[in-house]
């Protein structure tokens, strides 16, 4: 089962209209999910050339963070999207440096199998300590309630994950496409022996991208806190949508992850309402077309 | 003549101060043993060539000053400091600029991006209109994506992008390869107009007739060794032995 926000059933609701209007938001929500954590995805398999499957665990990770942040420190949600996506991404940066920098130059199962390992004894970690029941988080005082939009009821908080994920979604991209540091990024992904011979400190940049990429998966965890609950494997349940995801959306193309991450996050709220039967193996239905007619997804490049 | 004698003899002809000092340098690709022992210098404003058939170790030899080849031993000397064990970061860092053979243009970036990419490690660097001056054709492609230029235009924007940085000593791996000979005249004119405004320059090129109009001295590379020096005005004389150097 896959730990997303289900929505109103077809039939159930106060009308038909409404319900799809409700499945929209809802595929809307999983697509702000899908959208940061393939974007994440994107930009550590774009510079590291690593398929992080450690990716759900760090989420995970991020929500845990929160919630500690919440009931140990009195820390409230606000700084905790700060804070989290910090402490969880000086984590993955302490992981690439003790760990995945010796995979430079290896085979990408070497680090697909590192990662899912590291995945493996995080989720453990949690696992034992707090069981596989979640964790309550409180959405925070200012985002509770609701809108009434005339054709739906749109709860705050879930139109503040939609929005405020659209804007780091595209801060993100905005930083790699559009700036200096960007064009490092994009010029070390493609020749960082040559990039380093230009006096940039090329191994420096590969743990801060590490980082940051780490730092937006508990970013996403942080976010999905107070809707999912705080659970060790809901990271778990989450990651392998987030690979086809990817996969659709090609690896290594920022715009690609974001646009597929919103996009499949609406199909798959839209099957929900027109034919609830597929809607959990609609991703993966599409994944399969797309490798057939397009090996490398819809905008990526090659691995 | 002892190679560290090749090394010596020639540079003392020339006028300004040793910038670079290569003494035994060795190289490994892999167990691999490349270079076994190369030995220059290159003074401060002079168009140093090195000479030597494909395979020879030249383009060896300029990753080994710059630091790429992961495996080096020897000493390399840059105004006076030890570089032999910084890595290529550094080395960039303390004023040397690299062209490779490849020309090294990003696909993923377009012109301006490409030429901004290098970081200016200090003053002294090229200022934009003058570079513009210098190669006309890339202020017209700012914007097309990098790789889309012609053979020739990649050659002027790998070079254009290392004279921002403000680094004095310039290696270029055979700028000329597989260009149109009114292009390799371009280069060539380039190349002594860096020349008068204060660059040194270290050049790779198996095109000893291009390295003749642009060179001050030459040292010639076999089997990663040193085997002959000479300067310019002693080609004529040098050339049968050139020509058996390098099987033309």
């Amino acid at each position: 089962m896959r730990a997303t926000f289900k929505g109103t059933p077809k039939g159930s609701g106060t009308g038909s209209m409404q319900a799809l209007y409700a499945q929209l938001l809802v595929g809307l929500i999983n697509g702000s999910f899908y959208a940061l954590l393939s974007l994440g995805l994107a930009v550590i398999f774009g510079m590291l050339n690593i398929i992080n499957f450690a990716h759900g665990a760090l989420y995970m990770m991020g929500a845990f963070v929160a919630y500690f942040l919440l009931n140990l420190g009195g820390i409230n949600y606000w700084w905790a999207l700060l804070f989290a996506p910090i402490i969880v991404g000086i984590f993955g940066m302490i992981l690439e440096r003790t760990m995945l920098q010796w995979l430079t130059g290896l085979d990408h199962l070497y680090g697909l199998l590192l990662t899912f390992g590291i995945a493996l004894i995080v989720q453990g970690v949690f696992q034992n300590y707090f069981g596989s029941s979640g964790l309550p988080y409180a959405i925070p005082d200012q985002l509770k309630g609701g809108m009434n939009l005339g054709f739906m009821f749109l709860p705050i908080y879930r139109g503040w994950v939609v929005v405020f994920s659209l804007v780091v979604c595209l801060a993100t991209w905005f930083l790699i496409e559009k700036t200096q540091l960007g064009a490092y990024l994009r010029a070390a992904t493609e020749n960082p022996t040559l990039v380093r011979a230009f006096g940039i400190n090329v191994p420096r940049m590969i743990t801060l991208t590490y980082g940051l990429g780490v730092g937006l998966a508990a970013l996403a965890g942080v976010l999905s806190a107070p809707i999912n609950q705080v659970r060790p494997l809901m990271g778990a349940d989450l990651i392998i949508v987030v690979f086809a995801v990817v996969v659709i959306g090609g690896m290594g193309s920022i715009m690609g992850s974001i646009i597929t991450g919103f996009a499949l996050g609406v199909i798959e709220g839209l099957t929900k309402y027109f034919y609830p039967e597929a809607s959990n193996t609609v991703v993966f239905v599409l994944m399969v077309l797309v490798l057939l007619v397009k090996p490398t997804g819809l905008t990526g490049r090659a691995a | 003549m002892p190679d560290t004698a090749i090394a010596e003899a020639p540079a003392k002809a020339a006028t300004g101060g040793n910038i670079l000092q290569v003494r035994n340098l060795e190289a490994w690709y892999g167990e691999s043993h490349i270079l076994h022992g190369i030995n220059f210098d290159v003074n401060a404003g002079e168009v140093v060539t090195l000479l030597g058939r494909n395979g020879a170790g030249k383009t060896t030899t300029l990753k080994s000053i710059m630091g790429i080849i992961g495996k080096r031993a020897g000493s390399v000397k840059f105004n006076n400091q030890e570089i032999i064990r910084a890595t290529s970061d550094k080395i960039a860092r303390s004023g040397i600029a690299f062209c490779p053979e490849e020309r090294g243009i990003f696909s993923s970036l377009d012109v301006r991006e490409n030429l901004m990419l290098p970081p200016v490690v200090r003053e002294g660097g090229l200022p934009l209109e003058q570079i513009f001056e210098l190669f006309p054709n890339l202020k017209e492609r700012l914007n097309s994506q990098g790789t889309k230029l012609s053979g020739g235009e990649q050659q002027m924007l790998a070079i254009a992008r290392i004279l921002r940085t403000g680094a004095s000593f310039l290696m270029l791996d055979e700028p000329t390869e597989g260009l149109a000979p009114v292009i390799i005249q371009q280069i060539g004119h380039t190349i002594a107009r860096l020349k008068k405004e204060g660059f040194t320059i270290l050049l790779v090129e198996q095109n000893f007739r291009f390295a003749s109009t642009v060179a001050d001295r030459y040292y010639v590379v076999e089997h990663g060794k040193i085997i002959d020096g000479f300067s310019n005005a002693e080609l004529a004389a040098n050339m049968d032995k050139l020509h058996t150097y390098l099987g033309v």
